[in-house]
């Protein structure tokens, strides 16, 4: 019966209703860092408008926020930091990479960069790009609302993939 | 004053601290013994001729790899220059490394009243590689001479407060130093990737 029940007509369509709320009303925390950060200002200020996805209001505390936009090279000083971020962000979270340090380390191979966020909490976007485009930060934040509305039905999060064996570098 | 007179000055009055002295361009350097550190960096400070009011970078060199393998080839084919032109003429050339010893401590300082400059270079062996402090006469040497700490392992004698300033207390080892691997990482969280 339960079965039958879980994918019943009034559920999904609540359940759509939700997600297609919380996907035009994304507060986000900018974690920035680096110089990705003038790229994250172009794409939120008025010419490319991050207001027209529902993204428009930054929030400065990770309590009221759903997305981490993490901006800019992460070093290992301070990775722990940025782990507490979002250990802090209440649920439903999402994390969005944002440039190509935050994806992989960039072309940053050495003793102080973490080399890839996703070393350290889960991602649901990447964007790549030294810095990205706006018009590419647009495609991810488009990317993360279909994950968004998609997603409601699941619940929780699930946990991050482990990296693939001998992926070290 | 002409920037020949500086090297002059100094050697004139140090002549046993100065181990060689050379200029670029009007850039005028000199490489000094460790222990007359000191007493040199206090003249360039206090005398009137010179009144180094301004340590403008205090930095260090590794040699320990110097020479050991040739010159990128990106400079070779980009068609930068890698050495200056034969056009203007280079009268005291650099002659390499100030000695055979591992570490070269760097000071460029800088006189707001007299406009010129004056780099010191001090080199230090490995097994001894500890320096007198110069915070006593400019305070922003703190700061430097930690980093040279941080990354290169150089102590200084009489800092205040000598610790790490780039790296977090956990790191093991000093990064810049040439023997530090290029790829290892000492990762707080996560895993060392």
């Amino acid at each position: 019966m339960a079965d039958l029940l879980s994918d019943s007509f009034l559920t999904s369509r609540l359940d759509a209703a939700l997600g297609w709320a919380r996907k035009f009303s994304i507060f986000q925390y900018p974690f920035v860092t680096a110089c990705c950060g003038m790229e994250y200002m172009a794409t939120a200020c008025s010419h490319y408008d991050v207001d027209r996805f529902g993204a428009g209001l930054p929030r400065f505390s990770p309590r009221q926020a759903d997305v981490l936009f993490v901006v800019g090279t992460i070093s290992h000083k301070m990775a722990p930091v940025l782990k507490r971020i979002h250990d802090q962000m209440a649920e439903p979270k999402w994390v969005v990479a944002f440039g190509v340090c935050t994806c992989t380390g960039g072309f940053y191979d050495n003793y102080a960069t973490v080399m890839g966020i996703d070393t350290i909490m889960p991602v649901d976007v990447y964007i790549p790009g030294c810095p990205p485009r706006p018009e590419m930060v647009l495609d991810g934040l488009m990317k993360l609302q279909n994950k968004i509305q998609d997603q409601h039905t699941h619940g929780r999060r699930p946990a991050p993939e482990a990296r693939p064996a001998g992926f070290d570098v | 004053m002409t920037n020949s007179s500086l090297i002059e000055l100094v050697a004139g009055r140090f002549p046993q601290a100065v181990l060689a002295s050379h200029t670029y361009r009007g850039d005028e350097t000199v490489a000094l013994r460790p222990d007359s550190l000191l007493a040199v960096a206090r003249f360039l400070k206090e005398d009137p001729a010179l009144r180094m009011n301004f340590l403008m970078d205090l930095t260090a060199v590794d040699y320990s790899a110097f020479g050991k393998s040739p010159a990128p080839a990106f400079f070779a084919s980009s068609g930068v220059a890698v050495s200056p032109s034969a056009e203007i003429p280079d009268e005291n050339p650099w002659r390499g490394p100030p000695s055979k010893a591992r570490f070269a401590v760097v000071y460029h300082f800088f006189s707001l009243e007299h406009k010129h400059r004056l780099r010191l270079v001090v080199p230090i062996e490995e097994a001894c590689a500890e320096l007198d402090s110069l915070t006593s006469l400019w305070a922003g040497a703190g700061w430097l001479e930690r980093e040279v700490w941080d990354m290169f392992g150089i102590r200084f004698r009489g800092h205040p407060d000598l610790r790490r300033i780039l790296m977090y207390k956990e790191f093991e080892g000093h990064p810049l130093r040439k023997d530090y691997p290029v790829n290892k990482r000492q990762p707080l969280i996560g895993p060392v990737n």
